[in-house]
């Protein structure tokens, strides 16, 4: 454990942290988080609020993103909107990493049939588009934000399956594991103990980005209807409004989608920036 | 060659075998007492819309019964009727609307391919410049653009604001009576906004796949020998390296198609273009399990002859394929 962080510590680090723009993605990040946690501190008005006199006025002193068609402030609700896309974020991923890193593991380690198998499984289910296998699964469901977090995660796991079989494909071949086996450790020891940790560095940046895609999935489908139910904010169902008044108030459409595609970036830099920092090859 | 074409081609029947297993299980995916338990719980979904799907799907039976007939009927091209009130089939549904959503498609994926290899070329030839990193920029916010923001963006500007392009469907209505120029023109104009949203999405991913594969080529021996040599810049870039650049974009043909066919169910629905992906988001809304069913499985299939074609066409532009035992 000490080298792993002495290695965060001298290299890892003070390469994130000479690129700014990945900085840049992380400080959004952790805002976003703070967001979340106090939304009910910080936001100006109750987000389910109704106000019968204030409806779909512009932004102005007293709403500075306006009011959607039931007088609600969108500010508020933008605000609480962080709060599902976080947590569709982490749930949604931490599904797929799961998935993927235990298929990818296993594949990779015990090779032969069961290798086969499993990444045949893993081409199956990249032919889906992956839009059309989670309107699906949904439809045979209540919309729920629940169902969506595990249908993003169970829909999205093959791309950390496949690198992680690379990855251990690599590893199984180094000499440490061979020394392993030597002293009678257990195929789940070596798996677990020995392969899993240093294999686990691109599913970070995996992780990462995948965030920002099981965000973008999850407005995609509360846009359509299909996703959080009203009256729950959410960024992609504050957005639906925006489309069915866009000839009256622009800006129901512009700052929700503005939050997702601020999001959305910072993820993507932080990831990026992850993974050159942890690229040996790539130079500053 | 013909080796590489029959194992390929071979390859397709457990990967068809599988898709099916797959839409089957969705099928089966309700806990407990299949479908059943979650319908009865739907009011959206009446009595006789559950005997009937009792009865085409046969839930009374046991699975591999269930899966075989299924099965059978999919073989020959039987998908069932439309639970909507027109029941008609679901393969007629789909094949009207196929055409629209495929040449929208093929637009799309032009136009993509035709922007991010001119802007690849560009960055990559131009690595660190004010272009490069411009594109750089352009190429995270297209990443991070929910295409359904852009449309909307899209039809606010274009569509109400300076009301250049109409926003919905796919003709005015009576153009059927137009000069064939004044109707082209028209569907045109329909086109523009589904088509720019159908391929900004793959476009940012496309131009930085393109710059780093360009970058990747140049920096390889030959590309020095033939500057060595004295040719100019321009036949460096576009007859040796270019060439090889643009080997591994055809995989990348094969990969955008599942994107493509997913991402319809977006712009279709925002621009109410008769096209699959309309027909796919109605199904899932008025729970018409046959035709989203039906669609599922098309929409594999289609994904799994794209990426054959895809891998046909490299194997053709590769000489170290065609020529080889492979």
């Amino acid at each position: 454990m000490d080298l792993k962080y002495s290695y965060v510590y001298s290299i890892f680090w003070p390469r994130l942290k000479r690129n700014r723009l990945a900085l840049a993605g992380g400080a959004v990040v952790m805002a976003l988080f703070v967001i979340s946690l106090l939304a009910p501190l910080i936001s100006p008005y109750d987000p389910s609020a109704i106000n019968a006199w204030r409806v779909l006025s512009p932004p102005s002193m007293q709403h500075w993103f306006g009011t959607d068609e039931l007088g609600r402030d969108v500010l508020s609700r933008v605000l609480y909107g962080a709060r599902i896309s976080l947590k569709v974020g982490f749930v949604a991923v931490g599904i797929a990493v799961m998935i993927g890193t235990t298929v990818g593991l296993i594949s990779g380690y015990y090779s032969g049939l069961v290798d086969t198998v499993m990444m045949r499984l893993v081409d199956i289910m990249l032919c889906f588009p992956a839009f059309f296998l989670i309107l699906a699964v949904i439809t045979f469901l209540e919309p729920s934000i629940w169902y969506i977090m595990v249908i993003i995660g169970l829909t999205g796991w093959m791309g950390v399956a496949r690198l992680v079989r690379a990855e251990t494909l690599s590893i199984r071949e180094m000499e440490y594991i061979m020394a392993a086996r030597c002293i009678g450790c257990s195929n789940t020891r070596i798996i677990f103990r020995h392969i899993l940790p240093n294999a686990i560095s691109p599913v970070l940046v995996a992780a990462t980005l995948g965030v920002a895609g099981a965000i973008l999935t999850e407005s995609a489908l509360s846009f359509l209807g299909i996703g959080v139910q009203p009256p729950t904010p959410s960024w992609g169902n504050i957005l639906t409004s925006g489309k069915d008044y866009i000839e009256f108030a622009w800006w129901l459409s512009l700052f929700p989608g503005l939050a997702i595609l601020v999001t959305v970036l910072a993820y993507n830099l932080l990831g990026e920036g992850i993974r050159d920092a942890l690229d040996p090859r790539v130079k500053r | 060659m013909k080796t590489y074409l029959l194992k390929r081609i071979l390859m397709l029947f457990p990967l068809m075998i599988g898709i099916t297993l797959i839409t089957f299980s969705v099928i089966h995916l309700a806990p407990g007492e299949p479908v059943e338990m979650q319908m009865a719980m739907n009011p959206k979904v009446g009595k006789e819309a559950r005997e009937r799907l009792t009865t085409f799907y046969g839930l009374d039976k046991p699975l591999p019964e269930q899966y075989f007939s299924w099965v059978g009927r999919l073989a020959r091209l039987d998908l069932g009727r439309s639970f909507s009130s027109d029941s008609r089939p679901v393969l007629d549904k789909i094949k009207e609307r196929l055409p629209v959503t495929i040449s929208l498609n093929v637009v799309a994926l032009l136009l993509e391919f035709g922007l991010a290899i001119p802007i690849g070329i560009l960055a990559a030839t131009r690595r660190d410049s004010w272009l490069d990193k411009g594109i750089t920029v352009f190429v995270f916010v297209g990443f991070a653009v929910p295409t359904f923001w852009l449309a909307l963006l899209l039809m606010y500007f274009f569509g109400v604001r300076l009301g250049w392009l109409p926003i919905s469907g796919l003709h005015t209505l009576g153009s059927d009576s137009w000069g064939t120029g004044r109707y082209l023109w028209d569907l045109a104009k329909h086109l523009v906004m589904p088509v720019m949203v159908a391929s900004f999405g793959s476009l940012a991913g496309l131009s930085r796949y393109m710059r780093s594969a360009m970058l990747n080529v140049i920096s390889q021996d030959y590309i020095t020998t033939a500057r060595a040599k004295g040719l100019s810049e321009r036949v460096v870039i576009y007859k040796h390296a270019l060439r090889n650049a643009l080997l591994p974009l055809i995989t990348l043909l094969g990969f955008s198609i599942p994107g493509l066919i997913g991402g319809s169910v977006i712009f279709e629905t925002i621009y109410a273009i008769p096209g699959m992906g309309q027909l796919f988001y109605q199904g899932v809304m008025s729970r018409d399990y046959p035709v989203v069913m039906g669609i599922l499985v098309i929409g594999a299939f289609l994904t799994l002859i794209g990426n054959l074609i895809a891998d046909l066409c490299y194997a053709l532009a590769d000489p170290r394929i065609r020529h080889g035992e492979g």
